[in-house]
């Protein structure tokens, strides 16, 4: 059973299509990347799974059913647009929202004080909100997402604003949380974090779907079939190669469609060609997504 | 435990700890107690002359038809002066503390000319009722027994008891006693639910500025989360409303009995407790959907806060035509006021005080008031579906009414 199953979505505000006919599913333990530039139609689609906004037309199904608010228990949603009470404890903001995901107050505690440990901010759980810096209280944030062990976390542009050491530790918690077989949305317009997370993604532009598959797919579907070269000694001509672009340090070699980068590494060793750096060159998601917007 | 009870709870407790909030429930009964600890200072000061304090007023008799009566009672002596000169220097002297002239016309005018080196918003009861004594008697001397001048003086000590149904004399007396105490009971009460729903469209206004709401709402639906905002905020507001009540009965039971003077007539109608929790809920309902509504389509607090003056401000309108209402207790225009839900709370208490309010009236009100709060009910929650998780800025009222239709 799929986690979510969007099937045929569509949504308009004020005559604008602002999701098209959009529909995919999201397995159990894997994380799947909601991808495109900003107004793309991802925050609008994310509010329709979590049931915040109703589509126009088509079938929304969360966690096997349609979104009730026992359903609403299991999902953990960091919504872009995000805040706390700014009056409240760490400790009270994580014990109250908390609750409203149906969890028992004598279980929010020990809950609570172990997410905080976790993450390290145990000695800060008697501060107020409004005391915390913005990092930090993005932590918490993060926490409010995770603290009643939800069976789908729903993440809108968690990285934004945080800095790299609190990015880490966030990216840490999302592939523990995969591990543990929760299934993850992460819904951003920062492509390279996709990249390093995602098992599958869906890219969305202007409301349209435009890829929707396997990373590793797309990426082999829309590589360049070219290598980057850095060594010693002379090249002279290879097999397979049909351009070379000279980066000063490096070169790019362009092979054929026929020519494996397999095929070029063994003429390169045959030939004592003494290799410092040998990668077979594959193209960004956020080149990909250039590429397929410009291709339509 | 349900979410909505939680809200409840949470929203409750919020309030309750805010300062103002305890500021302000605390106040009426403080500057209640102040303002009888004023009254009684007040009343301990005698400022009428001391017993054996002699005041002597000079006159200039020009029509010569004042001559006896020149003692009066609380040691007030008339000294005649032949012409305005010499009284005027007695004054400056401080032979007298003041004179009057009677003048040639005065028998066909009455005008009689005060002078005096004191500055005065108006001239002392004493002195008043000791110079109209004093021409009273010189012109009924020889026309009227002495008893006879002494009724003229003061013809009337007017008692008026109200009866009831049935012939007896009536609990509830009516006066400035029986009018006073609704009356303040009807600003309490406005005071009471104004608040409640400001912290309500403050909370509102807070959260959509803090960007919780959407987090609120991945928990809850939109219907929890109003009722257990209205719900949460109403039941402070009660417990606030509660105590001003119950110090306010207190206060009035303390003061007539113990006090006296004017307090001794305040009186509270029978049914003003109790109506006063119903108008108090029904009131607060209405205004809290109806803030509710704004907080959720207004983009900041500040914002909502200026959008809901329009539907608070006129909910003072009784205060603000009180007299036209006291003046004209039956007045068709009474009853529209207490019809409509906006100014109903008000209303009915003040016309407690005045005039009473037939129960048919009463009735119809209340079932007025519960519709508007269902139909508020039904604007805010689409107002709550549509504008709550807009940013930003707070829509035009032509996008208001399109996007409320449309939802």
């Amino acid at each position: 059973m799929p986690a979510v199953e969007l099937n045929n979505i569509c949504k308009s505000y004020n005559d604008n299509l602002v999701v098209n006919n959009v529909s995919f599913t999201v397995a159990q333990g894997e994380i799947f990347g909601l991808i495109g530039p900003n107004g793309a139609g991802k925050t609008t689609t994310i509010r329709m799974v979590m049931d915040i906004t109703k589509p126009d037309s088509g079938e929304i199904n969360v966690l096997g059913e349609s979104l009730s608010e026992d359903t609403k228990n299991r999902i953990g949603y960091l919504p872009e647009e995000r805040g706390l009470y700014k009056k409240l404890t760490v400790l009270e903001s994580l014990t109250y929202l908390a609750s409203l995901k149906g969890i028992k107050p004598r279980l929010v505690n020990s809950r609570a004080e172990g997410l905080l440990e976790r993450v390290g901010m145990l000695p800060h759980k008697e501060k107020k909100i409004e005391e915390l810096s913005r990092g930090m209280g993005q932590i918490i944030q993060f926490l409010v997402t995770i603290i009643h062990g939800p069976q789908l976390v729903v993440l809108d542009e968690p990285f934004a604003g945080l800095d790299p050491v609190n990015t880490e530790l966030l990216k840490e918690i999302i592939l523990e949380l995969r591990n543990q077989g929760k299934a993850i949305i992460l819904s951003t317009h920062m492509m390279n974090e996709v990249e390093a997370l995602c098992d599958r993604i869906l890219m969305i532009d202007k409301g349209r779907t435009i890829l929707y598959g396997e990373l590793a797919e797309i990426k082999l579907r829309y590589r360049n079939n070219s290598i980057f070269l850095e060594f010693d000694g002379m090249l002279g001509e290879i097999e397979g190669v049909v351009g070379k672009r000279d980066y000063g340090t490096y070169v790019e070699l362009f092979l054929d469609e026929e020519t494996p980068p397999r095929k070029i590494l063994e003429q390169l060793v045959n030939r004592g060609v003494s290799v410092n750096r040998f990668e077979v060159s594959t193209p960004s998601l956020n080149e990909i997504f250039l590429q397929v917007v410009k291709e339509e | 435990m349900n979410k909505t009870v939680l809200i409840v709870k949470h929203e409750f407790l919020r309030t309750v700890k805010r300062k103002g909030f305890v500021i302000m429930t605390l106040a009426f009964p403080m500057i209640a107690l102040l303002a009888i600890g004023i009254y009684q200072i007040v009343q301990g000061i005698d400022t009428s002359p001391a017993p054996d304090e002699e005041v002597t007023i000079g006159y200039v008799d020009k029509i010569d038809l004042f001559e006896g009566y020149t003692e009066q009672p609380g040691g007030i002596t008339f000294i005649a002066y032949r012409t305005e000169e010499e009284a005027t220097s007695a004054l400056l002297t401080e032979d007298i503390s003041e004179y009057f002239i009677i003048p040639l016309d005065y028998v066909s005018t009455g005008v009689v000319i005060r002078y005096t080196s004191e500055k005065e918003l108006e001239p002392p009861d004493e002195t008043q009722w000791a110079m109209k004594s004093f021409l009273l008697s010189n012109l009924l001397e020889g026309q009227a027994s002495p008893e006879i001048a002494e009724r003229v003086k003061s013809p009337m000590w007017l008692s008026s008891i109200r009866l009831d149904e049935t012939g007896e004399v009536a609990t509830d007396q009516g006066g400035f006693g029986a009018f006073i105490v609704p009356l303040l009971f009807g600003f309490l009460l406005i005071m009471a639910i104004f608040s409640s729903s400001g912290y309500l469209l403050q909370g509102l206004g807070e959260e959509k500025e803090n960007r919780i709401m959407e987090i609120l709402l991945s928990s809850v639906s939109a219907r929890q989360l109003l009722t257990g905002k209205v719900l949460g905020l109403g039941a402070a507001g009660l417990v606030q409303v509660v105590i001003w009540l119950l110090s306010a009965v207190f206060l009035v039971q303390w003061v007539s009995t113990t006090i006296g003077g004017v307090l001794s007539t305040l009186q509270i109608p029978d049914n003003l407790l109790i109506l006063g929790i119903v108008y108090f809920i029904l009131g607060y309902l209405f205004f809290a959907v109806l803030m509710a509504g704004i907080g959720a389509i207004g983009a900041t607090a500040r914002e909502s806060q200026q959008m809901s003056m329009l539907f608070l401000m006129p909910a003072w309108i009784p205060f603000w035509v009180l007299f036209f209402i006291t003046r004209n207790p039956n007045h068709v225009i009474n009853t529209v006021l207490t019809m409509i839900p906006v100014t109903a709370p008000t209303m009915v208490f003040i016309r407690l005080g005045t005039s009473g309010i037939p129960t048919w009236e009463l009735v119809l009100s209340i079932s007025l008031l519960v519709a508007a709060i269902i139909g508020a009910l039904v604007l805010a929650a689409k107002a709550f579906r549509v504008f709550l998780l807009m940013y930003g800025k707070t829509p035009r009222l032509g996008e208001i009414i399109r996007r409320l239709r449309e939802a």
